[in-house]
């Protein structure tokens, strides 16, 4: 476990440590350190089921480019060992034959009040088993609350 | 456990649904030596919700979730738990989560022993009259838990202005952030749903 001057969230958000922002983060260092290991626990899980951490890497740099998180984006980018397509939000997923992966983690992410149903049930008829559901649905709901971290940050930081 | 004739809530409720999920949960009798470690469970201890029970599915994931959500919410300092709630209930309103929208409304009311604000947030969303403290409050969760994020500077002058500090902000933003997970979880893998008797 990392400092908490060291995690993406304290990094990305820009937040000065010697400044009132950074007095109010340390105050909650604990969070940020168990922020960082949520972190760990969704990109780069031991046991990683059908979802490699390169897909993971991929998945969270193009969730992070779909909120406009660029840097963020980049630094997950960093980790893609392989093929890094899916990281463009342009690409749709089908050349990679990750059409439904590709779909359900867009639509989770940016139009998760429309989820219904009949979304998870299109990834089970793509073949996708119920862990590996469950996998995606957590790595999409950690990016959202890291990237509303951050960007709750650096308001903070530009508003001070 | 919901029976399969349960009909789903569709309307903000303070009576919190049943949750029916979309993928079958962890059964606990098949359960490895990480989850039933992760779910808690004992010889005395084996009540296990559903919801768990699917997040078990990803049992890295859970073991630091539950820590960190406890932290966010009720760690001591910073900003009162009711208007925590309030960040989580923003949230869950703008992703449509009316199970993690009726558990936090419900929180919110017990601990303020008052549905009022409440009442007013469900009945006219973003246009609620509020306390101009509850408010500015709100208006940033609602903001925040879109994607993106359309929070500006014009909300976080509006916190100062109402009086929270930095402490307080952080822990906003923080249970707000939260929710954007949670709500991804419980309206993502599961219906919120109400069987004839009420239950």
């Amino acid at each position: 476990m990392s400092g908490f001057q060291d995690t993406t969230a304290f990094t990305m958000g820009g937040v000065a440590a010697d400044s009132a922002i950074g007095a109010a983060v340390e105050g909650r260092a604990k969070i940020f350190e168990m922020t960082q290991a949520a972190e760990d626990a969704v990109l780069a899980p031991a046991e990683a089921g059908g979802l490699s951490h390169d897909l993971r890497a991929a998945l969270a740099a193009r969730i992070a480019r779909l909120n406009g998180e660029a840097d963020l984006a980049e630094r997950y980018a960093g980790r893609i060992g392989g093929d890094a397509a899916l990281a463009d939000p342009a690409n749709d997923g089908t050349a990679q034959d990750m059409g439904a992966v590709v779909a359900f983690m867009d639509k989770v992410a940016g139009r998760t009040a429309e989820v219904r149903a009949e979304d998870v049930e299109t990834l089970k008829s793509a073949g996708i088993g119920d862990a590996d559901i469950v996998r995606l649905a957590e790595l999409n709901a950690f990016l959202a609350y890291q990237i509303r971290l951050i960007a709750g940050l650096r308001l903070m930081g530009e508003t001070q | 456990m919901s029976r399969p004739d349960a009909k789903v809530v569709t309307k903000w409720t303070r009576n919190v649904p049943g949750w029916r999920p979309r993928v079958t949960p962890v059964n606990l009798q098949e359960a490895s030596e990480a989850q039933l470690e992760a779910l808690q469970v004992t010889p005395s201890n084996t009540k296990v919700s559903d919801y768990v029970l699917v997040l078990a599915h990803d049992v890295e994931t859970l073991k630091v979730r539950s820590p960190l959500f406890n932290g966010i919410m009720y760690d001591a300092g910073g900003l009162s738990r009711a208007e925590r709630e309030l960040g989580a209930i923003g949230a869950s309103m703008v992703n449509h989560c009316i199970y993690c929208a009726a558990v936090h409304a419900s929180r919110h009311a017990q601990i303020e022993k008052s549905e009022e604000v409440t009442d007013k947030i469900f009945a006219a969303g973003a246009k609620a009259e509020l306390s101009l403290r509850d408010s500015a409050i709100f208006a940033f969760a609602l903001k925040l838990s879109k994607a993106p994020s359309e929070a500006g500077p014009e909300d976080m002058a509006a916190l100062k202005e109402a009086g929270l500090d930095e402490a307080e902000i952080l822990d906003l933003i923080l249970s707000t952030a939260l929710f954007g997970w949670a709500n991804r979880l419980m309206h993502v893998l599961g219906d919120p749903v109400r069987t004839g008797d009420g239950g």
